[in-house]
């Protein structure tokens, strides 16, 4: 099915099922064990023998040697594998991931030796005796020393640059500037679950239980890698305990576990330990961003720039995109946004929840606030002022699909009681703490993916769904089964969605916030050609009514179950999205408020309440929604307060790599948390109508965190995070 | 994780015989810190003697009107003691800004005190550290440092001591009861008991192979009023920045008698006689004479300069807080 028009009126929208605040239906299993992540196939995976990935210890240089005799000794040792005895890998994918490919260290942690045995104990025992020699090299590992050697990316989802306008000259003669830069830190996904991997052969054929979020790209990249056929090659991702961006890679758990298991001619699992993930695997990365906007003093922006640099490396690096919702979000005739890539020999940068934006609008919502205050406006007032009704670097022929950031900014000023706050920092005070509020804006593009699933209805009348999507936490079981079951007339109860298996349909995967709607939408395709099989096996013309379990035409009635029969019927199909959806600009919006309070004395900074406010097309079920927007919110907290992955300059490497010291925001750090969703239905973005919410609900949430602070203590801090030591150094008024 | 042996034991003296009998032999307690550093192998043991049912779980009237707390008294039982939150509050508030409502459940008294730094570099055994892997040098010393000592530092280590505890108990005047293998006891007081790492950080109390800790005794009430402050960048489960525990009496809006334990500031609880005796007689007002007694001597670094204008600003906000009532 080709999305190609906009949507209109169609089965989804009966909004019995879709939009019912239902509990997840994975719930049960998970909360008793049964859902079983990537590091328990025991039964699959009988007799597994346990891997231990050794990391290298240096930020960049060589392996002088390496001595594994010691290892190779120890107790329930099976296979060492280093890169004098590894295969040969494949790396004709952008997802190949080769391990063990030569003496050379490009960054701290990667693969320098995999040891396998009958235990884990033992596993990580006899990793600690692989001897390396290295022969170290000078690393880059500062962004800011590197910062005037940064070059232009290669194009690609992240643009080096767009104008519009002569920002130079609409700048100049701007009345009233403001020119400052923010730093963002390097930072660590901290999902839950590890990465993960079990591998099993037969014969020639591998089944690969690993936990990633987009199941083909892990299939490309491990096929690639071991230079298999992909045909041979079975993924399962079926539960997954988060991602956050970090599992749209593959490491060296997938393809080693993989390696050693078919040189074992046994299954071999292996789970990455936290602090190996820190090195290992993906960070996003730090930034240094530059901020200007030129506005008249009525507040209009007449001219707005965004330079953003950060680093990553030599080979295949990709910049962070923090410029790019400014692109999207303000009016203002003279534009320009660039994106600058730093050579650092440091761990590779990756996606993270919101890769871009979280970090761009760290920086530009806390610039609107500086510019609020210089034009003496207030920030709600400022940014309603410069809304626009289309890309504002492309102009009106590229009209955005919905846009509702005025509404939330309105509706969240409302309900917070955003007038109470006293445009004057550092004047409210609640016995020793300061009080403050701060507002922020949030935009996150809606992009959509094609994706397909398979259903199948039994002669008992349940349906079953079928596809590659993925479940990466954030409730894709739940909101699959709404969709199946409302485009069938069916309970909720009476569908059984499987996920996470690349025998099934492609599907989006979860990346990007495009999971549910793309997702939900492939199984709308597949929904619609099953009707059409039902209602013509009923002998009924296309008005059939699907409903509590049967379909209708006129007088006449069947259960499904008597139409399905014995055999059952099934459909597949695919949604696919051409140009269409690229003649509209797409974005869910948002605005969040938040109340702090900042310790006289310690300068110790606590959230006191918060408010999100977001529309994001038809939200499909708002219970699982609003948990995406809570853990956006929280990880927004996180950001701005706390989570700083700390490079160690001299050695290279994230030194802080545990969760005792890379803080992530705990339960006492998070008060009450409002989250109102506005009705919103985009008939542009897919025939269900939704957009993506899981990425919107972290954008600017740190931004209005950090202007809280300012309100509350008139001391703006511009180097993420906001923590006490630097409140301290930047004169905080005592008592 | 190395291959050891295990065993239990039946008295504290048995205890202190079998570890003693073997160099590498470690007593295991609540395991909450243990456990963790040998899945590092930044602690190897060979050998581990659980003593957790050696009984040493009661709180206890001494005969001087104090109180005596078994070793294996866990942190959760201790916080919650009605003597110790009336008498003791200080070390009550103390232990609940500590760790997670889990780990207070199973770490122990004896354990507390006998927790290893969360120095960064301790705990990744490819840096070097001299407590862990003595002579090899400290990466911490230009490295990250913003949470080290600013305090009793030298150049082979600047390592905290991470308890919450220990600093209450350090304002107690809490004394450390041991037994050794042939039945012999001592009393350790607390204040000698957590060494400064001068040229030796690995040994970091005063205890002997095989001595084991059967309990800390705490000296009869001095009532006044108790308050423990801790400072950190998130509101639980993070190791203090830095903290204090003020034990201060009162008198006609002056400071009769004071106590000031420190924590997140050095290698063991700091308490500084000098900076008490200024107090004395005093009002809030003579915090900054106070915080100039307690931080003579710093040498921080460039990341952990910040603890000392802080340790100022708590102190005197502390003061005015017990000055208040």
């Amino acid at each position: 099915m080709d999305f190609n028009a906009p949507a209109t009126a169609n089965p989804s929208d009966r909004m019995r099922v879709i939009g019912q605040p239902l509990d997840r239906v994975d719930g049960p299993l998970k909360v008793s064990g049964r859902a079983h992540y990537s590091y328990e196939y025991h039964e699959e995976a009988p007799n597994a023998a346990y891997g231990w990935l050794v990391g290298a210890e240096i930020g960049k240089g060589k392996i002088a040697g390496i001595d594994t005799a010691a290892a190779e000794a120890a107790p329930g040792v099976l296979l060492v594998l280093t890169h004098r005895n590894a295969p040969a890998q494949g790396k004709d994918s952008d997802y190949a991931a080769p391990q063990l490919q030569g003496t050379e260290v490009l960054h701290h942690g990667q693969a320098v030796a995999f040891v396998v045995a009958e235990s884990l104990e033992q596993a990580r025992a006899a990793a600690r005796l692989v001897k390396v020699d290295y022969a170290a090299e000078p690393g880059r590992y500062d962004l800011a020393q590197e910062r005037s050697r940064a070059v232009a990316p290669e194009p690609g989802m992240v643009k080096p640059e767009t104008r519009a306008g002569d920002f130079d000259a609409g700048f100049a003669a701007a009345p009233v500037q403001l020119d400052v830069t923010y730093t963002t830190p390097d930072q660590s996904h901290a999902m839950m679950e590890p990465h993960a991997s079990t591998a099993v052969w037969e014969g020639d054929e591998l089944t690969l239980y690993t936990s990633h979020q987009i199941l083909h790209w892990a299939a490309e990249g491990v096929a690639a890698t071991l230079q298999m056929p992909p045909e041979k090659l079975r993924v399962v991702s079926r539960y997954i305990g988060g991602g956050f961006g970090s599992k749209l890679v593959v490491y060296g758990d997938a393809v080693l576990s993989a390696l050693a298991a078919r040189q074992l001619r046994r299954p071999v699992k292996v789970a990455l330990t936290r602090q190996q993930i820190f090195n290992h695997t993906t960070h996003r990365p730090a930034t240094i961003q530059r901020l200007r906007i030129g506005a008249d003093a009525e507040g209009r922006i007449a001219a707005i720039a965004h330079e953003s640099w950060s680093g990553d490396q030599e080979s295949g690096g990709t910049a962070e995109g923090a410029a790019s919702q400014t692109r999207l979000l303000y009016a203002g005739k003279d534009r320009l946004t660039r994106h600058r890539l730093a050579t650092l020999d440091l761990p590779f940068a990756g996606a993270m929840r919101a890769p871009g934006e979280a970090v761009g609008l760290l920086a530009l919502e806390c610039a609107m606030d500086e510019l609020a205050e210089k034009l003496g406006m207030d920030p709600v007032e400022l940014r309603i002022r410069n809304d626009v009704a289309y890309n504002p670097e492309e102009g009106p022929s590229k009209p955005y699909s919905t846009r509702k950031l005025v509404e939330c900014l309105r509706e969240g000023a409302r309900r917070f009681g955003w007038d109470a706050r006293n445009p004057r920092p550092a004047q409210v005070r609640d016995g020793r703490w300061l009080v403050g509020l701060g507002v922020a804006a949030a935009v996150r593009p809606n992009p959509v993916m094609d994706s397909g699933a398979r259903l199948h209805l039994d002669g008992q009348g349940r349906l079953t769904v079928e596809t590659q999507m993925t479940d990466i936490g954030t409730g894709s079981y739940t909101i699959l089964a709404q969709v199946a079951a409302e485009m069938l007339g069916l309970e909720v109860g009476a569908v059984t969605v499987k996920l996470g298996d690349t025998r099934f349909p492609q599907a989006s995967g979860s990346g990007g916030s495009w999971g549910a709607n793309s997702s939900g939408a492939g199984v709308y395709a597949a929904a619609m050609k099953l009707r059409g099989i039902v209602a013509q096996r009923a002998g009924f013309n296309d008005e059939a009514v699907f409903e509590d379990g049967t379909v209708r035409s006129g007088q006449r009635s069947l259960t499904l179950a008597e139409v399905a029969g014995e055999a059952g019927l099934s459909a597949e199909a695919e949604i696919t999205f051409g140009d269409f959806s690229k003649q509209y600009e797409q974005a869910g919006f948002g605005a969040h408020f938040c109340e702090v309070r900042v310790d006289v004395e310690t300068a110790e900074i606590r959230i006191r309440r918060m408010l999100s406010v977001a529309a994001a097309g038809r939200v499909l079920n708002p219970k699982t929604a609003r948990s995406q927007c809570l853990g956006g919110m929280t990880m927004g907290i996180g950001a701005a307060l706390m989570e700083e992955a700390v490079v160690d300059k001299r050695h290279g490497l994230f030194i802080n790599h545990d969760l005792a010291e890379y803080q992530v925001p705990v339960h006492a750090d998070i008060p009450h948390m409002d989250v109102v969703f506005l009705e919103e239905e985009d008939d542009k973005s897919s025939p269900i109508k939704a957009k993506g919410i899981g990425e919107l609900g972290i954008c600017g949430v740190g931004a209005a965190v950090a202007n809280a602070v300012y309100n509350a203590t008139g001391v703006r801090i511009r180097d993420y995070p906001l923590t006490l030591d630097k409140l301290l150094k930047a004169g905080m008024p005592q008592a | 994780m190395k291959s050891f042996t295990y065993q239990r034991v039946s008295t504290p003296a048995e205890a202190a015989a079998a570890v003693a009998a073997n160099p590498g032999a470690k007593f295991l307690a609540g395991g909450t810190n243990l456990l963790d550093l040998m899945k590092l192998q930044i602690e190897v043991p060979t050998h581990l003697v659980d003593v957790n049912r050696l009984g040493l779980d009661r709180i206890e009237p001494t005969a001087e009107g104090g109180l005596r707390i078994g070793a294996l008294v866990r942190n959760t039982d201790l916080a919650a003691d009605a003597r110790v939150k009336r008498d003791y509050a200080v070390l009550s508030r103390a232990l609940l800004a500590g760790a997670s409502g889990q780990l207070r459940n199973k770490a122990t008294t004896a354990g507390n005190l006998l927790q290893r730094t969360r120095c960064p570099y301790f705990y990744d055994p490819a840096q070097a550290c001299n407590k862990r892997n003595p002579g090899s040098g400290c990466a911490a010393l230009g490295g990250f440092s913003r949470n080290l000592a600013v305090l009793g530092t030298s150049e082979h280590c600047i390592a905290t001591h991470p308890s919450d505890m220990a600093v209450a108990m350090r304002a107690l005047d809490a004394v450390v009861e041991t037994v050794h293998a042939d039945g012999a006891t001592r009393q350790i007081p607390i204040a000698e008991f957590h060494r400064l790492p001068g040229d030796t950080p690995e040994v970091e109390t005063a205890l002997r192979h095989g001595e084991f800790v059967t309990a800390v005794t705490l000296p009869p009430p001095v009532g006044g009023v108790h308050l423990y402050r801790k400072v950190r960048d998130r509101a639980s489960y993070a190791f203090a920045t830095i903290s204090v525990a003020a034990v201060l009496v009162p008198e006609g809006g002056k400071v009769a008698q004071a106590r000031l334990a420190f924590g997140g500031l050095a290698h063991q609880p700091w308490r500084v006689t000098e900076a008490e005796d200024r107090l004395r007689g005093q009002g809030a007002d003579a915090a900054n004479a106070v915080a100039d007694a307690v931080l003579q001597g710093a040498r921080p670094t460039e990341q952990n300069a910040f603890k000392l204008p802080l340790t100022r600003r708590v102190l005197a906000g502390t003061l005015a807080q017990a000055m208040q009532g």
